[in-house]
């Protein structure tokens, strides 16, 4: 996330404060238009795939991570992938006996800053 | 140095995308049956070279040659196949793919929502930088070897 005096770097990097709104007014509208909370959270999911498809190239050119080499392997990429789009390193944890599943924590989500969620919302998967 | 043609295969092998620079024989065939032909001809080779090769090879990166021609094939680990033909002499072909990779098609179709990911690329603004990017990179010449 950048800050005043940081900006000449990229021209293409955005204030983080500003992606985190964004991304608010994005989710209040969609709960504006769609007025159900269910759709809502599917709409949001779709979106979260298609930019993921396209999101996966752009990782891939920067990082060129290589395959994986188990699961374990993953879970490390996944991490670096956090760590470069938003900024924030999550914990890796929860490995099950048969170390086929694990999870994934983020301390504090950047999208979620300025967020507290009304009553009617609870459902929602922000 | 030349570069010949370019073609771009998705993950499933169907043809994105097909670039021409200097091209003196046509192949006799469709560009789809052309295409079918090369995809074909990758898979397998991929396929026999990891089988039998003596060393553990994870690069993405092959290159066969032939007398008259030099053939590179760069893989993405999300299986995007980018084939590009030369003439026997050219160098640095791997990091031009990669530059293509990164700069062209990362940016102009992973990044343009208008661009839809498992069909033919049609934006001009992608063919544009593609060529940019080939006539810049020193293994072009434009006389041909």
């Amino acid at each position: 996330m950048s800050r005043q005096g940081l900006r000449p770097a990229d021209p293409k990097k955005v204030s983080g404060e500003l992606f985190t709104l964004t991304y608010g007014s994005l989710v209040a509208q969609l709960l504006k238009d769609y007025e159900n909370v269910d759709d809502v959270n599917r709409q949001l999911e779709r979106m979260g795939y298609n930019i993921d498809m396209r999101l996966i190239e752009d990782f891939l050119a920067r990082a060129n991570p290589g395959r994986c080499y188990d699961l374990r392997d993953t879970a490390d990429k996944i991490q670096q992938a956090f760590k470069l789009y938003l900024g924030v390193s999550p914990s890796i944890g929860s490995w099950n006996p048969g170390g086929d599943e694990f999870s994934v924590v983020l301390e504090t989500n950047p999208l979620a800053e300025f967020v507290e969620l009304p009553d009617h919302c609870l459902g929602l998967r922000y | 140095m030349t570069i010949y043609n370019l073609y771009i295969f998705d993950r499933d092998g169907q043809m994105l995308y097909y670039g021409e620079w200097t091209r003196k024989k046509q192949s006799g065939m469709s560009r789809e049956e052309e295409a079918k032909l090369m995809y074909g001809m990758i898979f397998s080779i991929k396929s026999f070279v990891t089988k039998m090769s003596p060393v553990d090879l994870r690069e993405g990166y092959l290159t066969y040659c032939t007398n008259k021609y030099r053939l590179h094939l760069f893989e993405t680990p999300s299986r995007i196949k980018f084939v590009l033909n030369t003439d026997v002499g050219a160098q640095g072909i791997k990091e031009l793919l990669h530059q293509i990779y990164t700069q062209v098609y990362v940016e102009y179709v992973s990044f343009n929502p208008m661009c839809p990911l498992n069909k033919p690329i049609e934006s001009e603004l992608f063919a544009a930088k593609l060529d940019e990017v080939v006539r810049q990179s020193p293994a072009y010449a434009s006389r041909p070897a």
